[in-house]
């Protein structure tokens, strides 16, 4: 495959609460072996020898894993390859001549710092609220000690696959964090080690995702379709339930 | 200088409870009086921090990224072993300890080795009980898989995904101490100095990556777990932010540099596609369990791998190791991939890759079966490279990924700095010269839930630690020599890029301290290293400023530090004149082309002492003693 030119429109703001704009940029010599985010490398070393401010986004592991990665491509999350972090998206998916428009994620509950990076410092505070089982080091019996059943295991682990990139706030149109919450309560509630706080746990991880801005899930299922992990919708389901059920019996 | 590694009498077995028995206690009503300092927050220093959390410390938790559940713990894909010989293969702590060592090829401290075995078994309880979703069987008990070169099955695993799921059982735990109020985090911040006051470790100076603005803070104690230095070498599997800075500082403080030459080249690692390339993704190794690596027979054979026969087949590690076959270890993979590259019987358009073949493995079990095992993998490998391994070989080939050396530490974990303890990849400690896969995370944790926490408080209860806050004249000097630094940084405004050195510095490491080396080289790499970092300080460009988030600042503070790193790499290379797992001198080889060791020469642990800019650092040596351990050639025949 020859090499792509490509036109960029790139979000760019100098910090938080400050005003930002969409400015145009050429990419050139795009290898479609290139990551999308190695693209944006090309055009920052040319920006840098200018003389310009390099465009500043986040980017850490590369290997679609440590969910820093975090860019709204052509008004999708991530990008248009499904089940991929950005990172892992590339340049072979796009033609020459492709317009390709790059934002930060958009929510109230995560402030830009500058540019394409934002704060997700909320969800932190989503999982400081409950998304833990209280056991101090130490304290834990054999590892053998409780089977837990294959099904319920795997449950567990298909919602643990969250990576916490915030994709799913950027692509719901309320910028509900709740695929992402809902993730975190289904792993606990799926595991017998989880069932001590579990009431507690849902509550206080929903109040806080209130308490941070984020919005109600009005089941569009876009977070679904963003997800780089492919977490299922379902896991919102769980956690309506067990909201439901703790809300209404706790005393 | 005298190196006291402050092993604990008595037989190897009992040595860590002697000193458990000894170590001094901190009074619970105290230990809200001390602030430890964890910088990294990792496999080792989130469960370090959530641990002395627990304990009632004050704990300031450190990292560059914007949260702490990103640490690059994160990507580790294939396992974490453990004594449970729960699969009854006859599997025990003794095995376990004496594998390590032996996979380390006799380079690491038996005593540290040993402890790390007999705790291995606590981690896994703790991590489960934590809610860490391990894979399991039908009966619900925990499954477990044989792993990069062992005979037991002793690897516990969550899909490819073991390393992200430990890391958020650790990341979970210390949420939960920071809504308890003994953790304060501070993301997006790194660490740039080590504050010493009267010999002691009291602090640390930082940038906040956000607003630029240079902060203090001070401790009783200050814990580095800041991940190991691949990333000198440009391309390795590390994360683009994995850098060697806070180590660094500190050995510019006093602390010892051990053992900077031994790195870790994985042979499971997609291969490089062009010079754009930012980094290199690795394939867990569990992909070695059901994968037969295989070069043509012929060299220059470019039929496609579907087109050539059984017959024109090398499958080169199953002919040269009949019992390991192509579970060798790391090293020995690695080697032989080069080495049938070299001869250039390489496959894929560079020659640079050799085939990991599932064709026999999908014929025997199914497809179904291998999607269980390996999915997650096989789709990342198809999202890079855009082939389909269920259909065609994968290509790999070789990446760093791990480094052994790394801050010198006693069997306290503490460096020779008296309050810095250096826990994870960050200190030399447990794999000698090669680590054995899912030894790292089991390294990790340890060192952060079970060591760590116990000889912080024997180090801070018998410390006579003076009472000083950070407006300290040490604090001032620190401030002011980073801040030098930075505003140095940002005036060069010459032509070439940060990134641009970075490339060929590591170009520079990858041919002359990669997988083999050789005096001559070795002699000419310290040559141009310093060429290299003095043309950095003329020329590179830096833009934006200080007081802003400014991710090419960052990266070029790093790479003033990996030029200095990469020197003292090739310097302690061309000083160990043997060949040693992960370090391969050219010199130094048997009769069939393996590694060979001279243990009357070099039986010790190298550590560094740096003795200012320029100038050639002081070789300190750890004599290693085997007591339990019978030194041999490593053989995997």
């Amino acid at each position: 495959m020859a090499d792509l030119t490509l036109n960029l429109h790139i979000w760019r703001q100098e910090g938080p609460g400050k005003p930002g704009k969409l400015v145009p940029y050429k990419a050139e010599n795009v290898n479609p072996d290139m990551s999308f985010l190695e693209m944006i490398d090309v055009v920052n070393e040319d920006l840098i020898l200018k003389g310009e401010d390099p465009i500043e986004f986040d980017s850490d592991c590369r290997e679609g894993i440590c969910g820093m990665c975090s860019l709204v491509i052509n008004g999708v999350a991530h990008g248009p390859q499904h089940g991929t972090a950005t990172c892992q998206l590339h340049m072979r998916h796009y033609r020459d001549g492709d317009t390709i428009t790059i934002e930060p994620w958009r929510s109230s509950a995560f402030p830009i710092v500058k540019d394409l990076v934002v704060d997700r410092s909320s969800f932190d505070r989503i999982i400081q609220a409950g998304g833990f089982i209280s056991i101090s080091t130490g304290n834990a019996p054999d590892a053998n000690a409780l089977p837990v059943g294959k099904v319920d295991s795997d449950i567990a682990m298909d919602a643990a696959a969250c990576i916490g990139c915030g994709a799913c706030v950027a692509a719901c149109p309320n910028a509900s964090a709740s695929l992402f919450t809902g993730a975190k309560i289904t792993q606990f509630a799926s595991l017998p080690q989880g069932a001590p706080e579990r009431k507690m746990r849902v509550l206080r991880m929903v109040d806080q995702m209130d308490k941070e801005g984020f919005g109600n899930c009005s089941n569009h299922g876009e977070c679904e379709a963003v997800c780089p992990k492919q977490i299922s919708i379902s896991t919102i389901a769980l956690m309506k339930r067990e909201y439901a059920k703790a809300a209404l019996t706790a005393s | 200088m005298i190196l006291d590694s402050r092993i604990p009498d008595g037989p190897i077995e009992q040595k860590w409870d002697n000193r458990k028995r000894d170590l001094k206690l901190v009074n619970p009503a105290n230990k809200r009086k001390h602030n430890v300092i964890v910088v990294g927050t990792g496999l080792a220093g989130a469960s370090a921090a959530a641990s002395l959390g627990e304990m009632g410390y004050n704990v300031q938790s450190f990292c560059i990224q914007d949260s702490p559940r990103r640490a690059h713990s994160i990507a580790a894909q294939g396992g974490i072993n453990a004594a449970k010989n729960y699969p009854n293969d006859g599997d025990s702590v003794w095995r376990l300890f004496y594998d390590t060592v032996k996979g380390g090829d006799y380079r690491s401290r038996e005593a540290n080795v040993h402890r790390l075995a007999q705790l291995s078994n606590n981690i896994i309880d703790q991590c489960v009980a934590q809610g860490v979703p391990f894979a399991r069987d039908y009966g619900g008990l925990l499954a477990n898989r044989s792993f990069g070169g062992a005979q037991v099955s002793r690897t516990f695993y969550a899909r490819g995904q073991t390393g992200q799921q430990l890391l958020l059982g650790a990341y979970s735990a210390l949420m939960r101490q920071v809504s308890a109020g003994k953790v304060d985090l501070h993301p997006r911040f790194e660490m740039h100095d080590l504050v010493m006051v009267d010999g002691q470790a009291r602090g640390i100076v930082g940038r906040d990556l956000v607003t630029g603005e240079i902060q203090r803070y001070v401790g009783d104690a200050v814990i580095l777990a800041t991940g190991g230095y691949g990333a000198v070498f440009y391309l390795s599997t590390n994360a683009i932010n994995s850098n060697v800075t806070a180590a660094w500082r500190c050995h510019k403080r006093g602390a010892l540099f051990a053992n900077p030459c031994y790195t870790q080249i994985h042979p499971t690692c997609i291969p490089v596609s062009g010079d754009h390339q930012s980094k290199l993704t690795l394939m867990s190794e569990s992909l070695r369990n059901d994968g037969r690596v295989w070069v043509p027979k012929e060299k220059g054979d470019r039929r496609s791998p579907d087109q050539i026969p059984e017959d024109d087949r090398d499958y080169y590690l199953e002919r040269r190791y009949p019992s390991f076959g192509n579970l060798v270890p790391r090293d020995v993979a690695s080697r032989n991939a080069k080495q049938v590259c070299d001869e250039g019987r390489g496959v894929g358009s560079t020659g640079l890759s050799v085939y990991l073949d599932f064709s026999d493995a999908i014929n025997r079990m199914g497809e179904d079966v291998i999607r269980e095992r390996y999915g997650n993998l096989f789709e990342m490998y198809e999202r890079i490279t855009g082939e389909n391994p269920y259909k065609v070989p994968m290509r790999i080939y070789p990446a760093v990924h791990y480094t052994m050396g790394g801050l010198w530490v006693d069997y306290d974990l503490m460096s020779n700095v008296p309050g810095l303890f250096v826990l994870g990849e960050a200190n030399f400690s447990d794999h000698g010269a090669n680590r054995l896969g899912a030894s790292a995370l089991m390294q990790g944790l340890c060192d952060g839930y079970f060591v760590a926490p116990y000889t912080i408080g024997d180090y801070i209860a018998s410390q006579d630690l003076a009472p000083i806050d950070t407006s300290h004249e040490a604090f001032d000097q620190s401030e002011k020599d980073v801040t030098d630094t930075i505003t140095k940084l940002l005036s060069i405004q010459g032509k070439k890029t940060v990134r641009e050195y970075h490339r060929e510095l590591g170009l520079l490491m990858w041919e002359y301290v990669g997988m083999a080396r050789n005096e001559t080289g070795l002699a000419k790499v310290l040559e141009e290293i310093p060429k290299l970092r003095e043309d950095f300080w003329q020329n590179v460009s830096v833009p934006g400023r200080a007081d802003q988030f400014n991710k090419n600042l960052e990266m070029a503070g790093r790479l003033a530090d990996f030029f200095e790193l990469g020197e003292l790499m090739a310097r302690d290379a061309l000083d160990r004149a043997e060949s040693c797992g992960g370090h391969f001198r050219e010199e130094s080889q048997t009769d069939e082309g393996e590694a060979l060791r001279k243990d009357d020469e070099f039986s010790y642990t190298a550590a560094w002492e740096y003795n200012g800019a320029g100038q050639s650092a002081t070789l300190h040596k750890e004599e290693l003693s085997f007591e339990n351990v019978k030194l041999t050639q490593r053989s995997y025949k």
